[in-house]
C-alpha cells in the first residue's frame, strides 16, 4: 500500500504530524490550547476519520455510529474496573468489542442501502441507547455512569461500588485515593494524555490513508460512484461494505476508549442519536471524502461546543473595550445572539452557510481560495492540494 | 378487557399525532426529493402559533391595584387584558378559552407563509444535491429555527390548556355501552378524529383534484411530467406549504396535550422518520398506516402485564419494529423499489 | 450610577477578567497553574480568585440555569460589595466584608452543561485547566452533578453542587471534595409522609410512575418507605421513559388499578407532561374507594411548575426553598434579585446563591482557597440566616441538614410567580439520617498536587 503512495501523501502525512504535534502552541492564540480540548480534538478526529471511511468512501450514511464510541467507552471502563488501570489492554478490549458489534450491526443493516441503511443503523443505536440508559443499568450504571473505583475490599460490594482489577492486584500496583489510568506509570490526563490520543490520530489517519490508497480502497470508492456497475462486473460487494463497516465501528470503538482512558466515565448519552448525527455533521463540515477535512470538522464543532459557548457578556465587553460605548453595547448585544447560550444558533448559521456555499466543506473553502491565489495555474496546483480528495461526481 | 380497549384508544392517538408529522415529511421527500430535518422545527412552529396567539389575545396594559402586594412588597401591577378592558370578561373569556382551536387558523395562514418562504429560499436550490446536504442544510435550519423561538419564549414548557368544556374526560364506556370504568379525555378523542379528518382531507386533495393528481404523477416520474410542459415547480411550492400547513396544525392541536416547549421538534424528528421509513419512503398510505401501528404498538408495550415478560421493550418498540420491518420489506410496508435506495 | 447600584456591565467587565487574562497565560506543559504555584491547584495569582459557574444554558433546563447564572451574577456582586449586599446581611457568619474573598476580588467564568456528563465534564475541565478556576457550581441533574463532582476530586478543586436531588451525591458517590446545600429524596420522604398522612389519612393505595433513571428509583424508594410506614399500599410502580413526552399508555392503567393515589417520580418536562396529561385523564376530580383521587408529585419546581398552569392546583410536593417564605433571609435575597431582575428566584437560584455566599465564607475563614482547608471549614459547620432557618453543614457527607418545605399548588394565585404555597416546614430534625444509612465513602480531600 505504501508503495502507492504519491509524493504528495507523504507531504500531507508530515504536514498532518507537525500540524498535530505543535497543536499546543498553535492553539494558544485562539485560548484552545489546554489539555482536555485537544485531547478531544484528538479523539474526536479518529471518530470523523472512521466514519469517513464508510461514508466518505462508499456513501453509507450510517446514522448510529455513537453506538460504538458508547461501546467502546464502556469496555474500556470495564477493563480498567475488572484488569488494570494500564490503557493497553482496555484499547484492545474496546476495538476488539466495538468491532464485534459493528459487525453484527453492519450484518444485518448492510442488506439495505439509502436512507433505509441509515434508518436501521439509527434504529441500533437507539436501542442500545434506551437500555443503556434504563434496563442495563447494572452494566451501565445508567444516567450516573460508569466510573472507576477504590478496589473492593468486601465480596459482598457489587461491582459498581468497588473494583477488582485483578492484574493490579497481581502485580501490586499501589493505589491512593481514585484510581488513574496510566501507560505503565505514565498518567493519561493532562498533556501525556493529549500526546497519547495524538500518536493514535496520526497513526488512525495514516492507516486511512492507506486504506484510501489501496484496492480495498477503490472498490469502496467504485461503490460509491456505481454499485450496481460494480457488481455486473462480477464483484461481490457486501463483503467489502461490511469490512468498511466493521473498521469504522472498531475508529468509533478507538475514540470510544481514548474518551474513558482521558477521563474514566462513560455515560449513555453518548450513544444518543444526536453525537451520532454530531459526527455526520463533523465530516460534512469539513468535506466528506477528504481526509483532512473530518478531522477539521471535528476541531471547529468541539471548539464551538467549548469555548463559543464560554464567552459570556463579559467577555465579550473586554474584547470591543478600546470602542466608544454606545458602539461596544450595539456589539455586545449584537454578538450575545452568536456566543454564550446562543453557541448553538452559531452552529446552525454556519452548517446552512457552508452547505449553501461550499458544498463540498471546509476543505473546498480552502481548496477555492488556493485557486483564487494561484490565479490562471489553478488547476495543477489545486490538484496538489487535493489529492487526497474523491470527487463527488466520478 | 378494559384496559386493551383504552390501550387502542392512546394508540389511535398517539398513532394521529405520528400520522400527521410523517404524512408531510413523506410527502415532501415523494414529490420534492428532499430529506427535511426541519419538519420537526414546523411541528413545533405550529406549536408556536397557539402560543402566540394566546399571547395575543392576553396582550395587557398594567394596572396598579392598591390591595394586593407583589413579591417585593409594592403595590401589585395588574395585567388587564385589552381585550377584556373592550369587550368585558366574558368576551375575552371566551376567546382565551377557545384560543387553541382559533390558533389553527392562525396557523394554516403562518405556516403556508414559512413553507413557501422555506421552499423559495433554500429547499429549491437543493432538489439536485446529495441527501447529505439536504440532512445538513436542514437540520442547521431547524436550529435556528428553535433559537429563535427560544429567544423569545424562553426554555421552559408554556401551558395551552384545552377549552374548559372539552377539559375533561369522557365516559367512553358509558357512551359505548362498555361499562363505566372507561374514561378518555375528550381533547385526546378530538384530536384523533382531527387527525382523521386532515389525513382523509389531504388523500381527498390529492385524489380527486387535477393538482393532486399532477402531483402524484410527480411522485412518480418526475421528469416526464416536466417534459409535459407542466409547471412543476410552481406545484412542488405548493405542496412544500400543504406539508408545513399539516405539519403545522398537528403541532397546534397537541399543544393542550404537551405543553409546548422550544426542543419538542427536535423530540418528534428522530420518530417521525422512522414512522416514514417503515412506512415506506414516499408512500402517503404507508406513513399513515405506519403512524397508527407504531403507536398502537408502542401502547401495548407499555402495559405492565407485556413489560414484565420482556423488561424494558417500551423503550425499544419502535426501533424494534423499524428493524423487523425493514428486513422483511426491504422499503417498508408501502415503498415502492428504486426510491431512497441510492 | 450610584454607589449602591452599580451598572451591571461593571460586575461583567469583572466577570470577565480571568477569561481575558488566561488568553494571555502561558500555560502548557505547566499541567494547569501547578508551576506557578506548587501549594495546591489554581492557587490565585495576582489579586482575583476565579469561580466556575457550569449550567445547563441550552437543552430542557436551559431557563433553570439561566436563573441560576443569575444567581451567580448576583453572589459575585455582594462578595464584591456592589449593591444591596442580599443575604449577607442576614448571614450569621459576619467574616466576609464585601470586599472580595481574602483580599482577592471575585471573578468568575461560565461554562454550557447541555445537562450531559460529558459536557459539563469537558466544560468544567475547561474551566480548570484553562481559565484557572479553583471552585466549580452549578448544575441541573443529578447524573451532572455526580459526574463533575468526580472530576473536581480527581482535579483537586472544590464543588459546590447545584440542584441535585438524588441520594446518591452526598450517598454512594460523595466526595470529600464535594458539598451539596439543596435536599434530597430522602428528606422529600421524610418531610412529605407526615403531611400526606394529614390530608389523604392512612389507608391508601398509592401507584408510582416513575422516571427509569437513578434519580426517579431514588425518589420512588423514599417515598414508598415512607408512604408504607404510613400504612400505605403500593398497588404498583412503573417505570416510565426518560422524556417519553406522552404518558396516556402509562396513565391508562391507572384508572382501573383501585389506586387512589398517583405518585409522579418525574423531574423537568417528564412531570409537566405527565401532570397536565393525568389531569386531563380526569384523574384529580375521580372518586376511588370512596375517597378522592390525589396526584403528589414530591419534588416540586417552580419553575416547571409554571409549565403545567392549571394542573398544579392542589397538589403537594416538596421544595427546598420558596420566595414567599417571610424570614429576614429570604426577603432580603428576593429583594435584592427581584430589584435586580424583576422577578423572583427559583429555589435553584437560590441554592447556587447560597452555595457561593458559602464557599466564599468558608474560604475566608480558613484564610486560604486551598480546597482541603476550605473543605474544612464547611465541615460541621452551623449557620443560619439564608432562608431555610438553622442549617448544619454535616461533617460526616457534606450534606447540609435544613428544614424542608411542603407545598400545594395554589388555587387562586395573584401573579404568574405564586403558584405555590407552603403548607407546612417540616422541622430539620425530622428529615436527619444517620449517615451510614447512604452508603459511600468521602475519601481524602485532594488539593490538586
Amino acid at each position: 500500500m505504501i508503495a502507492t503512495f504519491s509524493r504528495s501523501d507523504w507531504l500531507l502525512l508530515i504536514a498532518f504530524i507537525v500540524i498535530v504535534l505543535t497543536l499546543p502552541w498553535t492553539m494558544q492564540p485562539i485560548g484552545a490550547a489546554y489539555p482536555d480540548l485537544l485531547q478531544k480534538f484528538a479523539i474526536y478526529g479518529i471518530f470523523a476519520i472512521g466514519f469517513n471511511i464508510l461514508f466518505g468512501l462508499t456513501g453509507y450514511l450510517s446514522f448510529g455510529h455513537a453506538a460504538f464510541l458508547g461501546v467502546g467507552s464502556y469496555a474500556a471502563l470495564w477493563s480498567f474496573k475488572l484488569l488494570t488501570m494500564n490503557v493497553l489492554p482496555a484499547l484492545a478490549l474496546s476495538i476488539a468489542v466495538a468491532g464485534v458489534f459493528a459487525f453484527l450491526i453492519g450484518y444485518v443493516s448492510l442488506r439495505r442501502s439509502g436512507i433505509y441503511f441509515a434508518i436501521l443503523t439509527l434504529a441500533f443505536a437507539q436501542m442500545s441507547y434506551n437500555l443503556a440508559y434504563s434496563v442495563l443499568t447494572p452494566i451501565t450504571n445508567g444516567e450516573t455512569g460508569l466510573q472507576v473505583r477504590a478496589i473492593r475490599d468486601s465480596a459482598a460490594t457489587s461491582l459498581r461500588d468497588g473494583d477488582v482489577r485483578v492484574i493490579d492486584q497481581f502485580l501490586g500496583i499501589p493505589e491512593i485515593g481514585v484510581p488513574i489510568s496510566n501507560l505503565f506509570g505514565m498518567k493519561m490526563s493532562g498533556y501525556s494524555g493529549f500526546y497519547f490520543c495524538a500518536a493514535l490520530l496520526i497513526l488512525g489517519f495514516f492507516l486511512a490513508l492507506c486504506i484510501s490508497r489501496s484496492n480495498f480502497g477503490m472498490v469502496l470508492k467504485a461503490i460509491k460512484s456505481n454499485r450496481n456497475r460494480l457488481e455486473y462486473t462480477g464483484v461481490n460487494t457486501r463483503p467489502y461494505l461490511i469490512a468498511a463497516f466493521v473498521i469504522s465501528g472498531m475508529y468509533a470503538g478507538l475514540a470510544g476508549s481514548l474518551l474513558s482512558i482521558t477521563d474514566p466515565i462513560a455515560g449513555a448519552e453518548r450513544m444518543q442519536w444526536t453525537a451520532s448525527g454530531e459526527v455526520v455533521l463533523m465530516t460534512i463540515l469539513g468535506g466528506a471524502g477528504t481526509l483532512v477535512g473530518p478531522v477539521l470538522g471535528a476541531g471547529v464543532i468541539k471548539y464551538a461546543e467549548q469555548k463559543v459557548s464560554s464567552w459570556n457578556e463579559g467577555i465579550l465587553h473586554n474584547a470591543v473595550a478600546l470602542l466608544p460605548e454606545p458602539l461596544q453595547d450595539l456589539l455586545v448585544w449584537f454578538f450575545s445572539f452568536f456566543v454564550g447560550e446562543g453557541w448553538h444558533l452559531t452552529l446552525g448559521l454556519m452548517f446552512m452557510i457552508i452547505v449553501i456555499f461550499l458544498p463540498g466543506g471546509l476543505m473546498e473553502g480552502f481548496r477555492r481560495l488556493r485557486r483564487a491565489f494561484s490565479g490562471g495555474r489553478s488547476a495543477d496546483s489545486a490538484k496538489t492540494a487535493t489529492t487526497s480528495t474523491v470527487q463527488e461526481k466520478s | 378487557m378494559d384496559a386493551i380497549f383504552l390501550q387502542i384508544l392512546n394508540g389511535l392517538d398517539k398513532g394521529g399525532a405520528y400520522a400527521l408529522i410523517a404524512l408531510g415529511l413523506t410527502l415532501i421527500f415523494g414529490t420534492l426529493g428532499v430529506v427535511n430535518f426541519a419538519h420537526g422545527a414546523l411541528f413545533m412552529l405550529g406549536a408556536f402559533c397557539a402560543v402566540t396567539l394566546n399571547r395575543l389575545l392576553n396582550t395587557s396594559f398594567d394596572r396598579v391595584n392598591e390591595a394586593k402586594v407583589d413579591f417585593l412588597g409594592k403595590p401589585l401591577v395588574e395585567k388587564v387584558p385589552y381585550l377584556e378592558q373592550w369587550f368585558g370578561p366574558e368576551v375575552s373569556g371566551f376567546l382565551l378559552d377557545w384560543s387553541v382551536p382559533i390558533s389553527l387558523l392562525l396557523a394554516v395562514f403562518v405556516m403556508a407563509l414559512i413553507g413557501v418562504a422555506m421552499e423559495r429560499g433554500l429547499i429549491k436550490h437543493f432538489y439536485n444535491r446529495p441527501h447529505a446536504d439536504q440532512i445538513l442544510v436542514t437540520f442547521g435550519l431547524a436550529i435556528v429555527l428553535q433559537e429563535i423561538i427560544r429567544h423569545f419564549f424562553g426554555a421552559n414548557p408554556i401551558p395551552q390548556p384545552a377549552p374548559d368544556i372539552v377539559a375533561g374526560a369522557a365516559n367512553v364506556g358509558g357512551l359505548l355501552g362498555l361499562g363505566d370504568n372507561v374514561y378518555y379525555p375528550w381533547w385526546r378523542l378530538i384530536y384523533f378524529l382531527f387527525s382523521a379528518l386532515v389525513i382523509g382531507g389531504v388523500f381527498a386533495f390529492l385524489q380527486f383534484t387535477t393538482f393532486g393528481m399532477v402531483v402524484r404523477a410527480g411522485m412518480h416520474d418526475r421528469e416526464t411530467v416536466g417534459l409535459l410542459g407542466i409547471n412543476i415547480q410552481r406545484r412542488f411550492t405548493i405542496v412544500f406549504g400543504l406539508a408545513a400547513v399539516v405539519a403545522g396544525v398537528a403541532g397546534a392541536m397537541y399543544t393542550p396535550i404537551l405543553p409546548p416547549d422550544y426542543h419538542m421538534g427536535m423530540d418528534f424528528l428522530v420518530l417521525s422518520f422512522v414512522v416514514v421509513v417503515v412506512g415506506g419512503m414516499g408512500s402517503l398510505t404507508g406513513a399513515v398506516l405506519a403512524g397508527f401501528l407504531l403507536g398502537i404498538l408502542q401502547s401495548f408495550a407499555s402495559m405492565t402485564e407485556v413489560k414484565s415478560i420482556l423488561p424494558g421493550i417500551d423503550q425499544i418498540i419502535i426501533y424494534l419494529v423499524a428493524v423487523i420491518v425493514l428486513l422483511i420489506r426491504p422499503r417498508g410496508l408501502m415503498g415502492r423499489p428504486g426510491v431512497a435506495e441510492d | 450610577m450610584s454607589f449602591r447600584n452599580p451598572s451591571r456591565r461593571k460586575v461583567l467587565k469583572i466577570g470577565a477578567a480571568a477569561g481575558v487574562t488566561t488568553l494571555a497565560t502561558p500555560y502548557f506543559f505547566s499541567r494547569g497553574a501547578f508551576a506557578q504555584s506548587m501549594d495546591y491547584r489554581n492557587a490565585p495569582q495576582g489579586d482575583s480568585v476565579t469561580l466556575g459557574f457550569n449550567v445547563p444554558q441550552t437543552g430542557a433546563y436551559a431557563d433553570e440555569g439561566a436563573d441560576e447564572l443569575r444567581a451567580y451574577q448576583l453572589a459575585v456582586e455582594h462578595l464584591n460589595g456592589e449593591g444591596d449586599g442580599g443575604m449577607l446581611n442576614t448571614f450569621s457568619s459576619k467574616a466576609l466584608e464585601g470586599n472580595g474573598v481574602n483580599g482577592k476580588k471575585v471573578a468568575f467564568v461560565t461554562g454550557d452543561t447541555q445537562t450531559k456528563s460529558d459536557a459539563a465534564r469537558a466544560s468544567a475541565k475547561r474551566m480548570i485547566e484553562n481559565d484557572g478556576a479553583l471552585m466549580i457550581t452549578g448544575g441541573s441533574s443529578s447524573g451532572v452533578a455526580i459526574a463533575v463532582q468526580g472530576l473536581c476530586q480527581e482535579a483537586g478543586v472544590i464543588f459546590m453542587a447545584g440542584l441535585t436531588h438524588s441520594n446518591d451525591t452526598t450517598g454512594k458517590d460523595k466526595r470529600a471534595n464535594g458539598f451539596r446545600h439543596f435536599f434530597n429524596t430522602e428528606m422529600t420522604g421524610a418531610a412529605l409522609a407526615p403531611v400526606l398522612k394529614n390530608a389523604y389519612g392512612t389507608d391508601r393505595k398509592a401507584y408510582h410512575l416513575t422516571a427509569d433513571y437513578t434519580w426517579g428509583w431514588s425518589q420512588e424508594g423514599s417515598i414508598k418507605k415512607y408512604s408504607e410506614e404510613l400504612g400505605w399500599e403500593t398497588v404498583d410502580a412503573v417505570r416510565t421513559p426518560l422524556g417519553a413526552g406522552d404518558f396516556s399508555q402509562y396513565l391508562t392503567p391507572v384508572l382501573n388499578s383501585g389506586a387512589d393515589v398517583l405518585i409522579l417520580n418525574h423531574y423537568g418536562k417528564d412531570m409537566v407532561n405527565s401532570l397536565t396529561q393525568a389531569v386531563q385523564f380526569g384523574l384529580r376530580d375521580k372518586q376511588v374507594n370512596g375517597k378522592d383521587f390525589a396526584i403528589v408529585v414530591p419534588l416540586y419546581s417552580r419553575l416547571m411548575a409554571q409549565g403545567a398552569g392549571e394542573a398544579v392546583k392542589g397538589i403537594f410536593g416538596s421544595t427546598n426553598w420558596h420566595w414567599s417564605l417571610q424570614d429576614e433571609g429570604s426577603k432580603a435575597f428576593v429583594k435584592s434579585f427581584g430589584e435586580k431582575y424583576g422577578f423572583p428566584p427559583s429555589q435553584a437560584a437560590h441554592t447556587c446563591y447560597c452555595q457561593t455566599l458559602l464557599y466564599a465564607d468558608a474560604a475566608q475563614r480558613a484564610g486560604t482557597f486551598r480546597p482541603s482547608e476550605v473543605g474544612k471549614a464547611l465541615e460541621g459547620f452551623d449557620f443560619d440566616g439564608l432562608g431555610n432557618g438553622p442549617v448544619l453543614y454535616r461533617a460526616a457527607d457534606h450534606q447540609c441538614f435544613k428544614d424542608v418545605l411542603v407545598v400545594k399548588g395554589k388555587e387562586n394565585p395573584d401573579s404568574q410567580f405564586d403558584l405555590l404555597e407552603v403548607v407546612e416546614v417540616t422541622p430539620r430534625d425530622q428529615v436527619e439520617y444517620p449517615p451510614e444509612l447512604l452508603g459511600g465513602e468521602l475519601g481524602p480531600y485532594n488539593d490538586g498536587v
